[in-house]
């Protein structure tokens, strides 16, 4: 779902992109506390890792395909704050080496996946991991992929909105649709790759204490 | 050998060998936007520098082949980029 050039007006594009940066400033401060340089090939290989998974689409409904976020894989094996830096360097790389989402929806795009994704991702998975019932470690993960994807349309489709691209009335229902079947392909990848990707890199595990979701101001 | 690069051999794998497989199909907000008829306003980039548009390497035919080099190139850069920004916050 990376937007493209064209699709967001100049006040939701500046709107955004203040968003984004003021959250990552943030995530920055807190990965300074959090990390120490022991980590930082880790971060820098799961980075990779999202890039990779990401450019493999898979098909959903007819003439239609997805492709894993990551979102919820970085927040639940690093926490919020590295999850979101995570995500903008690989959003960044997207944008400027291959064309993958408009340079004037960067920061939208960091907001919408890199930001809310990961902060909701990480939320949702404490949250049912903590009611402790047999699985709730796959439910949890299952269901927090499942929501970063839709957070991620939400979002999206507000800013066409406020954009004046479309009308919401018209946008939220078939994105939060078509999203909501990507959105098991992205529950079943993050399944399959956490527990893989757990046993080879170090990482604070994503607790979810005092992260203010950073991309509601919006 | 360091254990975190059994994640990274992993990623070169799945950028090398399965991206050029993947579904060609449009993803989901481009389906919407074609649906609802929006599409055309994205079909112009502001920038134009990007060397490797749409995951592809121009001066290769073989798509899959420009796929695969593609993927296994930003992987790189992907790694590259995100260990150097944690370097820097974190030192």
């Amino acid at each position: 779902m990376h937007i493209p050039d064209g699709f967001l007006d100049a006040k939701t594009a500046v709107a955004t992109s203040a968003a984004s940066l003021a959250a990552l400033k943030y995530s920055m401060t807190k990965v300074k506390e959090e990390l120490g340089e022991r980590d930082v090939p880790s971060l820098g290989v799961m980075a990779a890792f999202i890039f990779a998974a990401q450019m493999v689409n898979f098909p959903v409904m007819a003439g239609t395909s997805g492709h894993l976020l990551g979102a919820a894989l970085a927040a639940i094996l690093f926490g919020p704050y590295s999850a979101s830096l995570i995500l903008s360097a690989v959003l960044i790389v997207q944008c400027l080496f291959f064309q993958d989402g408009g340079i004037t929806a960067l920061g939208a795009n960091i907001l919408n996946m890199a930001v809310a994704a990961t902060f909701v991702a990480s939320c949702v998975y404490s949250a049912v991991k903590k009611l402790k019932f047999s699985g709730s470690e796959i439910a949890a993960v299952f269901l927090s992929a499942w929501i970063s994807v839709l957070v991620g349309a939400f979002l999206t489709s507000v800013e066409l909105a406020l954009s004046g691209t479309v009308p919401l009335n018209a946008v939220i229902a078939p994105m939060m649709l078509v999203h909501a079947v990507i959105g098991i392909g992205e529950g079943i990848i993050t399944c399959a790759a956490v527990g893989y990707v757990r046993r080879f890199l170090d990482g604070k595990s994503g607790a979810c204490a005092n992260s203010e979701a950073g991309g509601e101001t919006n | 050998m360091k254990r975190w690069a059994m994640v990274l051999l992993l990623a070169l794998v799945i950028a090398a060998f399965l991206s050029p497989f993947a579904s060609p199909h449009p993803d989901g907000l481009e389906r919407v936007a074609e649906d609802l008829g929006f599409l055309k306003k994205g079909e112009s980039p502001v920038l134009r520098f990007s060397p490797m548009p749409d995951y592809t390497v121009a001066t290769i035919n073989d798509e899959r082949v420009s796929t695969a080099l593609a993927g296994v190139t930003g992987t790189l850069i992907t790694l590259a980029f995100a260990w150097g920004w944690t370097k820097l916050i974190s030192k």
